[in-house]
């Protein structure tokens, strides 16, 4: 027997879609802003005499074709068509470091990219700071996301489960498993946090608050490193849920972040318990 | 039951691809259209808004010591006037330039190189910020900009400096220029620089003189200056966005 129950209330799932939106935003147009100079120094400047951590530019073979090139630690990757150089979208190759179809604007428009950029930051700032909100109020990070003295208890068969691929049904699909608990809560008070604070600490104006604290971090260039990195590890946070989502019931989990219903099988032998989140087996 | 939900499925893959497509070619018509670029403009409003009120306007830019200068500066944007009047002026090593002050001023005045020499200087080290996302560090030495308005003593109407540039931006002659507030202008960091590494200014890096707007982006800091106008507003300088950049979209609080 399979019953459907309300897995998340309205916020969560208005919050959630920002937030889809926001990040797909801030990543595209930031692509754009990194394009406008796609090197990453650290330290508090990009001349320091230090080899840059990465760089992506274009150059021409003898025989007259473009090639891009991303140095990553001063090792060489081909990267033609996709980084360093690429196509437009007039089929013209073009220097630049990520290609147009990942750009906000898609051509080379830094000004109108920092525009997006910081409209769509505000965005995910203020629903960041509701959601927070929310879930204290709510009782969302207590009950759903705190891990428990048994998850962590099972952290190792959680992970085995993980590894391959198995993932819990019934009741204890009710649930948030512990590593996608600490998962979450890495990412919301962790790398979220820090990105935007890599960010702001890009700001020359920022900076001034208490002369000096972007050294801290090594200086601003480093911080657009890390406001770099974090963006990176927010893309692979997202290819790693998306996967998860799918694998785990695309169509079940993606309605329970619309209408909020999630089903799941009913214990054996129990009647089906009717889909309000009061009454859910704890 | 399984029919159905098939169906609602390979729907759900079609709306996706096509509404991904369709975003982001929204995006540029968004980005190309009037009220499109306006209300994109509402985020940079909020930073200036945000960071004006919550930061403090006296709050000094991080100073740095000797052992963090860039070996050389970098050179952005013009690195030589392409105009046959300011080239003469350099060959002559500026002895003709004269920084013409004016607009709402009590004093109208022109200060030669030497006279802008002989004020009280200040020296600073400090990062260059480009909106490009690269950063420089430099030794700046010159005269308060602070100081430089008490000489002409501003009228109580003026609220902007205007920065008039020798350097032609395009074929039209259209020259670069830039625009501050009083505050950011009286800011002690604020300063009429003609040294750079304890050498004259160099031409690439804007001689004879530049100004340094230190808590905001490399593209304020007007090189190759002429003219300091005090204005009202400046909305009939140029394209009336208040500098250069700003007329190509870049914003003219530029303090993120």
């Amino acid at each position: 027997m399979r019953y459907r129950y309300l897995r998340h209330r309205w916020p969560i799932r208005v919050m959630h879609w920002i937030n889809v939106v926001a990040l797909s935003i801030l990543l595209m147009s930031g692509l754009q802003i990194f394009n406008a100079h796609p090197t990453l120094n650290w330290g508090k400047s990009s001349y320091n005499g230090r080899e840059p951590v990465l760089q992506m530019y274009a150059s021409e073979t003898a025989e007259g074709r473009t090639t891009g090139t991303t140095e990553i630690f001063g090792r060489k990757f081909n990267t033609t068509g996709f980084l360093g150089a690429s196509k437009d979208s007039d089929g013209d190759w073009v220097a630049r470091g990520f290609p147009s179809w990942l750009t906000i604007p898609s051509n080379q428009y830094l000004a109108m990219g920092r525009r997006w950029h910081f409209l769509f930051a505000w965005l995910l700032v203020i629903n960041g700071l509701a959601y927070v909100i929310y879930s204290f109020l709510s009782r969302h990070f207590t009950q759903d996301l705190a891990p428990t003295r048994t998850d962590w208890r099972n952290i190792g068969s959680s992970l085995w489960d993980h590894v391959r691929f198995r993932h819990p049904v019934g009741e204890a699909a009710k649930h948030y498993n512990v590593l996608q608990k600490i998962t979450y809560l890495t990412l919301i008070f962790g790398i979220l946090p820090m990105t935007v604070l890599m960010g702001l600490a890009m700001s020359p104006r920022a900076d001034s608050v208490l002369a000096g604290w972007v050294d801290i971090v090594g200086g601003r260039q480093s911080a657009r490193c890390l406001h770099f990195l974090g963006a990176a590890l927010i893309v692979a946070f997202v290819l790693v849920h998306v996967f998860e989502v799918i694998i785990s019931g695309l169509w079940n989990n993606l309605r329970s972040m619309l209408s909020g219903a999630y089903e799941v099988d009913a214990p054996p032998g129990e009647a089906p318990v009717t889909p309000t989140r009061g009454q859910e087996v704890s | 039951m399984s029919g159905p939900r098939d169906s609602r499925r390979r729907f759900l893959t079609r709306l996706l691809t096509g509404a991904s497509a369709m975003a982001l070619a929204g995006c540029d018509a968004i980005t190309d259209s009037r009220w499109g670029a306006k209300t994109l403009r509402l985020g940079e409003s909020a930073n200036r808004g945000v960071q004006g009120s919550l930061t403090s306007s006296t709050a000094l830019a991080q100073e740095f010591t000797e052992a963090d200068l860039s070996p050389t500066f970098r050179s952005n944007g013009t690195s030589s006037p392409n105009d046959s009047e300011y080239q003469r002026l350099a060959a002559d090593n500026f002895r003709d330039w004269r920084l013409k002050i004016d607009g709402l001023v009590e004093a109208p005045s022109e200060l030669s190189l030497e006279q802008l020499r002989s004020l009280k200087s200040r020296t600073q080290i400090t990062r260059h910020d480009c909106v490009e996302g690269w950063s420089a560090i430099g030794k700046w030495r010159g005269a308060y900009l602070s100081e430089v308005l008490a000489l002409v003593r501003p009228l109580p109407a003026a609220r902007f400096v205007v920065f008039h540039c020798a350097d032609p931006m395009d074929d039209q002659g259209t020259r670069y220029y830039e625009s501050v507030g009083l505050e950011e202008a009286r800011h002690p960091q604020t300063i009429l620089a003609y040294e750079l590494n304890d050498q004259a200014l160099p031409v690439a890096n804007g001689a004879p003189v530049r100004v340094r707007i230190e808590r905001q982006l490399g593209y304020k800091m007007a090189k190759y200056l002429m003219r300091l106008e005090l204005v009202e507003d400046f909305h009939t300088i140029g394209g009336g966005n208040g500098g250069y950049w700003e007329d190509q979209g870049y914003e003219w609080y530029a303090g993120i």
